[in-house]
């Protein structure tokens, strides 16, 4: 398995330079971060130079991405617009959304698998119907639909939580937010679960299970739920990455200064180490998450080997 | 048992995760500004730049310039009127050479004393081409700013300092200007102009840090991103003490974010009201809500580098595209009474005797279908049959007004396709066009004013060399009117060239002026006393806490 990881280590090499160089490139496509400093303003020629040249703006392209890369590799990510180094960004970024990550994970693996599991022992029958209805009605709508509609009715109307998340994110503010952004990937998760259960309930070996006279609680923990998980788990493993390159949408509408929110005043700001920075991270992100779900399926069947 | 194995590094990995966001957010779960502790807990952006006051060139940044500096001279926050502050006289004979004096005793909230080099030393290090200062330009009427700043991208400065600042003692200073400029004093509550303390060349991050002035508050913490808590300054001594026991800036990620809170009792003040509340934010807030014009107006440009748009007979044209506009109608519908039309080119905030003139405009600006089509036919009808008004999609709601325009002028020429809007994507990308003399069509401007004086609305924007003349116009009777006013012994007679030069801009018509913008804010049933001054800022120091 040691040299299983340290292939799979090496392949994230060239994925990590290509995905960085393209975001570098698109960025500077933009247009010139500079004129926009300047407001409604014409930029004075001379302060716009020494900017410019601060930035490293006054190269050409490619020495520029070199020159970027060789400060990464020193810890020095540059610095966003308000003269903030990047690394402070991230430093407070990353945390709360990670925290956001982790109630919005657990709503979704918890009530998930739970409901998946239940409408599949209960197949054709009631609760598997309003399982059903349930998970369509929240993948059809919208996140900023039920992320509004739940602050105001919530937040604002009945005063049960605050509308918005408080300074450093405390979990009892993430639960709302957490809710809103797990919606969408739970109906997911209780859709695969409930098929997979479904299918593997009819298999052999848990006949024989129940044959063996084992009590139904083993039978559907051990034997049952863990065969059923591997394309769950998939699916949770990459939604990990994508729930930590943050909701934009959730972390605006709930007042989240996690990633995705740096990221969209990145964009908005024109501010290309802001935005390469936390993509970068982003993709080793990514890149570690897929590495860790395909280490998870040896896990839940042994017969599964890396070599 | 290889899963086993495999499953207590995951575990190990999830623990180490969940170990480092504890410690990591959480700490700091300030509760400041609760229920009675006369704190105002206001809302905010996120500065686009380090809070430094010559490099602070947007409202965020400069509201907080506005709370803890006190400048020469401070703007009335009803009449826009310059008052000494700092200053106790501002005294010159020839309008070039002026001699400033301090009052005395004045410190800052570290409690060094402010002294005529405070001022001397921050005007130039804005001012120094190597600092970077966005708002460097305001020092250009300063004799010697052209050794420190040279014009020219990449030419190294000849000289460390200006050579019309001269330090006389402690609390007298001399300024002398390239030329005469009558109103220049005035311009000296623009807060480019605030003085520095020693701390700020000896400890500089740490400034930015936690920035420090001569003004009526001062910042005790400040989380970059996220908040700042300002207290009254006890070493200010000057006239808008603080009425309330301090200010908690808050930053929202969106200003919907900050509604909802606002409604929920967590926020006390507001001045960016989502435009989707604007309809219901009177009834939903009882009346506590004000809406008044504000230093910005809103225009189209015309590229009058373009030969098609400056050829003999398009000022018809332009006219007649600014008659065809039912300004009127599209304040009222879209922006829902938020902006005023306009009847000048300057700004209901100057008064009158600040050169507002509400008759200005004259018929230029009134909505007249059957002279519009008259005038752009005898004009020679649009360039090419077909114009575009460019804008940038990426904030406000620049779209709706400006498909808006469009249809008014194609009601008014019959033409479905004569006008259509021309978005470009990023605001920058957008700016680059137009400083660069690429745009062809018209586009949407914006001028927010600097200080409350017609000069400011004018010169930048329509003198020859204008630091923002975007339309390129050129008018050497303007400019004459222009260094006329400029020379003017008095005021008075200033703001009377400047009028006859804004005169000239309704007969060349360069650019259509459109609306001006208003300031608005709405406020929890917590404080009292909300207002706004001529910057649209809340004007914090006369806000109340109820029952504290």
């Amino acid at each position: 398995m040691g040299r299983y990881v340290i292939r799979r280590l090496l392949q994230m090499v060239p994925v990590f330079i290509g995905t960085t160089f393209l975001i570098f490139v698109m960025v500077y496509a933009l247009g010139d971060p500079v004129a926009a400093m300047f407001g409604d303003r014409a930029p004075d020629p001379a302060t716009a130079a020494q900017i410019r040249h601060d930035l490293y703006l006054d190269h050409p392209l490619p020495l520029q991405y070199l020159h970027y890369m060789g400060q990464i590799f020193t810890g020095n990510f540059g610095k966003a617009a308000t003269g903030q180094p990047v690394t402070e960004l991230m430093g407070t970024a990353f945390p709360v959304t990670l925290r956001l990550t982790i109630v919005a994970f657990a709503i979704e693996a918890i009530a998930g698998i739970g409901l998946g599991l239940l409408a599949g022992l209960r197949r054709g029958r009631f609760a598997d119907s309003g399982v059903l209805a349930f998970t369509l009605l929240v993948v059809a709508i919208p996140t900023f639909v039920t992320g509004y509609l739940l602050q105001y009715f919530v937040g604002v109307k009945w005063g049960l939580a605050n509308p918005a998340v408080a300074d450093g994110a405390p979990f009892s503010d993430l639960i709302l937010p957490g809710v809103v952004l797990a919606g969408v990937s739970l109906a997911y998760v209780a859709r695969l679960t409930r098929t997979s259960v479904a299918e593997n309930s009819r298999a052999d070996y848990l006949r024989t299970a129940v044959a063996k006279g084992l009590p139904r609680r083993r039978v559907v923990t051990v034997h049952l739920l863990r065969n059923s998980l591997i394309p769950v788990v998939t699916f949770l493993g990459t939604d990990i990455g994508g729930l930590m390159a943050g909701a934009v949408v959730t972390e605006r509408i709930f007042n989240i200064h996690g990633v995705g929110y740096q990221l969209y005043q990145g964009i908005l700001r024109q501010n290309p180490p802001t935005v390469v920075g936390f993509v970068t991270i982003l993709v080793l992100i990514f890149l570690a998450a897929n590495l860790l779900v395909d280490l998870l399926y040896a896990v839940l069947d042994p017969r599964i080997r890396y070599a | 048992m290889r899963g086993a194995k495999s499953a207590k590094w995951v575990v190990g990995a999830a623990v180490v995760a969940l170990a480092a966001t504890a410690c990591g957010g959480g700490g700091s779960d300030t509760k400041a500004g609760g229920s009675n502790d006369g704190v105002v807990r206001a809302w905010w952006g996120d500065p686009q730049n380090p809070l430094e006051p010559a490099n602070t060139n947007e409202v965020q940044g400069g509201k907080v310039m506005d709370m803890i500096f006190m400048d020469l001279k401070e703007y009335d926050p009803t009449t826009g009127k310059a008052n000494l502050a700092a200053a106790q006289s501002i005294t010159t004979n020839d309008q070039q050479n002026f001699t400033i004096t301090l009052k005395p005793g004045l410190k800052f909230s570290d409690g060094t004393p402010v002294t005529s080099s405070s001022f001397v030393d921050a005007w130039n290090y804005g001012a120094l081409v190597t600092n970077k200062q966005l708002n460097s330009y305001f020092f250009a009427d300063i004799d010697g700013y052209d050794a420190v700043h040279p014009e020219a991208a990449n030419a190294a400065p000849t000289a460390k300092t200006m050579s019309g600042l001269k330090v006389v003692n402690d609390t007298t200073f001399t300024v002398k200007l390239k030329q005469k400029f009558s109103t220049w004093p005035d311009r000296l509550g623009y807060k480019a102009f605030a003085p520095l303390p020693k701390s700020f060349f000896t400890d500089h991050a740490g400034y930015l840090n936690k920035p420090v002035g001569d003004g009526p508050y001062e910042v005790v913490s400040y989380t970059k991103g996220s908040s700042m808590k300002l207290v009254p300054n006890p070493y200010y001594t000057g006239a808008s003490k603080p009425k309330n026991k301090g200010v908690l800036l808050k930053v929202y990620t969106d200003s919907a974010t900050a509604y909802a809170d606002l409604q929920a009792g967590n926020l006390d003040v507001l001045d960016d009201i989502p435009a989707e509340d604007l309809t219901h934010v009177k009834s939903d807030m009882s009346g506590r809500y004000l809406n008044q014009p504000a230093g910005i107006i809103q225009t189209i440009s015309f590229p009058l580098n373009q030969k098609s748009w400056n050829a003999p007979g398009m000022d018809k044209v332009r006219l007649g595209l600014s008659m065809a506009i039912d300004r009127k109608t599209i304040t009222q519908k879209i922006f829902q009474g938020t902006r005023t039309p306009a009847t000048d080119l300057t700004s209901p905030v100057l008064g009158a005797s600040g050169g507002y003139d509400p008759t200005m405009a004259g018929d230029a600006t009134t909505y007249n279908p059957t002279k519009a089509r008259q005038l752009i036919q005898q004009g020679g009808g649009i360039p090419g049959g077909h114009m575009t008004i460019g804008y940038n999609a990426d904030s406000g709601s620049h779209k709706q007004w400006v498909d808006a325009v469009c249809n008014s002028i194609n009601q008014v020429l019959g033409n479905n396709k004569a006008c259509v809007g021309a978005p470009t994507g990023t605001f920058a990308d957008f700016r680059n066009q137009i400083t660069k003399g690429q745009m062809t069509q018209p586009f949407r401007s914006g001028w927010q004013m600097d200080y409350p004086l017609i000069d400011d609305f004018l010169t930048p924007l329509y003198a020859t060399s204008g630091s923002s003349n975007d339309s390129h116009y050129s008018n050497p009777q303007f400019d004459k009117l222009i260094n006329e006013a400029n020379a003017a012994p008095n005021p008075a007679q200033a703001t009377s060239l400047y009028q006859q030069a804004e005169k000239l801009l309704f007969k060349d018509m360069p650019v259509i002026p459109l609306w001006y913008q208003n300031g608005e804010a709405a406020w929890s049933s917590r404080v009292s006393n909300v207002t706004e001054n001529a910057f649209s800022y809340p004007v914090y120091t006369d806000i109340t806490v109820n029952n504290s």
